[in-house]
């Protein structure tokens, strides 16, 4: 049997495909999302040290894995673009952006408010916000390029070249932050030898990990149906989709 | 391929190939920045404008300024490579200049390495080498200003190599691109800016300046090898 990789890499075969994983993503992110807040704010027992203030880490710590995953796939959705010229490609690195953006800002904004009752402050110089804050001007960065190019098919693959560039700096800029911040004074607070963690706090927040693929997963699929749509506004196949939903 | 109207036509290399191309576009840029000495000479000046502000806005007390310094003029020599950045490309792409070396037989990458190290020498060589009297103003003791220096003669290629990149991506957009330029390019700096001012302070602390010069070079090589081959994607997509 012979199989067309490309098959799905033509924008028209893929807006379908992509309803379906998308709301099938929704549907799991919802359901996930229940059952891990239940979890965080039911079953998990309270913290010794840190009383009810550590439960924000159900938000934080998936928040903060997306930030840095998503733009390694934003990137490789971009090395597909260039390589190949795909729009598909191009398209999904779009789509991906904004979630990235707003994982970062999640994560930050969390990490602040668990910051102010564990550590006594909103913020720290710590390695990991310091490089959470960059890679967040580097979504944003992104996102502007986007913005500033009128022609979509040049912003595509401006931004595929700025994303990999991102991508290849991503840890650089993480280990001189990090050693920065070691030469400078050493953290009050390590999190990296926190207080092992009870059986039901790590699944807690393992579910929302999950939660947090699904949403982001279910989003950019939204999402890219409408740039296809934006896109391909005026071909023949979305005349006849746009025709079959007006009537239906 | 005439560069400006007041310059005569450049003559073209008789040789071809990489190296070919790398010196003739470092010397047809150096020329041109002679003959524009007077912009050159306002970016210098800002430098300078701008590491004389931060005493004025602190307490001018000698262990204040001597903290401060390595960081304010690690900083004001990021916003001057910055502000220089869209002279790189910008007049060259507005009078087709730009396309002509994209069409020439020798590889875009050796131009634009070219293009790169004279925007180096006529704007980061000179920073470097005016940082350790601006040390002075700040109370820096000899070996924090030297190696003040050298951390900045590492530092500022990789400044001119990464921002190239962003230059070219930006070429032609609405209203210049100016602060979106400043968007792209600073949170790449940022390595340079810790590894760079951390080379002074580790100096001030009594402790040797070689890891930060270290992984300054390190930064510097990676730079070298990759960023002329990005620009030269950017520089192609400006071009379609």
């Amino acid at each position: 049997m012979t199989m067309n990789w490309f098959k799905y890499a033509s924008p028209s075969s893929f807006y379908p495909l992509a309803g379906r994983i998308g709301a099938a993503c929704a549907v799991a992110a919802a359901a996930l999302t229940v059952a891990g807040l239940y979890l965080a704010f039911v079953v998990a027992p309270t913290d010794a040290t840190q009383g009810e203030s550590y439960r924000i880490i159900f938000i934080h710590v998936p928040t903060a894995w997306m930030a840095m995953f998503i733009y390694l796939v934003m990137a490789g959705w971009s090395a597909l673009a260039l390589g190949f010229n795909t729009r598909l490609s191009a398209m999904m690195a779009q789509a991906l952006a904004p979630t990235g953006a707003l994982m970062a800002l999640l994560a930050l904004w969390t990490g602040a408010f668990w910051g102010r009752p564990a550590w006594g402050t909103y913020w720290a110089w710590d390695a990991r916000m310091t490089s959470t804050l960059i890679l967040l001007f580097l979504y944003l960065g992104v996102i502007a390029l986007r913005h500033a190019i009128a022609d979509a098919r040049r912003a595509d693959r401006a931004c595929a070249v700025l994303a990999l560039v991102g991508a290849i700096n991503v840890p650089i800029i993480y280990f001189s932050v990090r050693w920065w911040n070691t030469l400078h004074q050493g953290s009050t607070v390590s999190l990296t030898s926190a207080p092992k963690m009870a059986a039901t706090m790590l699944a807690g927040m393992l579910v929302m990990t999950l939660a947090a693929w699904c949403y982001a997963i279910a989003i950019a699929l939204v999402r890219v149906r409408a740039i296809i749509l934006e896109r391909e506004g005026g071909s023949a196949w979305t005349r006849e989709l746009m025709a079959a939903e007006a009537t239906a | 391929m005439i560069p400006d109207a007041a310059a005569p036509p450049f003559p073209a290399p008789a040789a071809s190939g990489a190296g070919a191309g790398f010196a003739w576009a470092l010397r047809r840029d150096l020329r041109i920045g002679v003959r524009t000495k007077g912009e050159l000479g306002v970016q210098v000046l800002f430098y300078v404008l701008v590491a004389t502000l931060f005493p004025l806005a602190t307490a001018p007390e000698r262990t204040l300024l001597a903290a401060l310094g390595p960081g304010v003029l690690w900083v004001a020599a990021l916003l001057a490579s910055l502000l220089s950045l869209p002279r790189l490309f910008a007049s060259d792409f507005a009078d087709g200049t730009l396309e002509q070396l994209a069409l020439s037989p020798y590889p875009l990458a050796a131009l634009i390495s070219g293009k790169i190290t004279a925007h180096w020498v006529t704007t980061g060589l000179p920073v470097a080498l005016l940082a350790p009297l601006l040390g002075l103003q700040y109370a820096l003791d000899d070996p924090a200003r030297y190696t003040l220096a050298a951390a900045l003669l590492l530092g500022t290629p990789v400044l001119s190599l990464l921002g190239a990149v962003g230059a070219a991506l930006t070429l032609g957009l609405r209203g210049g691109g100016g602060s979106l330029l400043a968007l792209l390019v600073l949170p790449l700096y940022v390595p340079v800016l810790i590894f760079g001012a951390g080379a002074v302070e580790a100096v001030r602390g009594g402790l040797s300046a070689a890891p930060h010069l270290s992984l300054l070079a390190a930064c510097l090589l990676v730079a070298a090898v990759g960023a002329p081959f990005g620009a030269a994607a950017a520089v192609r997509i400006a071009l379609e």
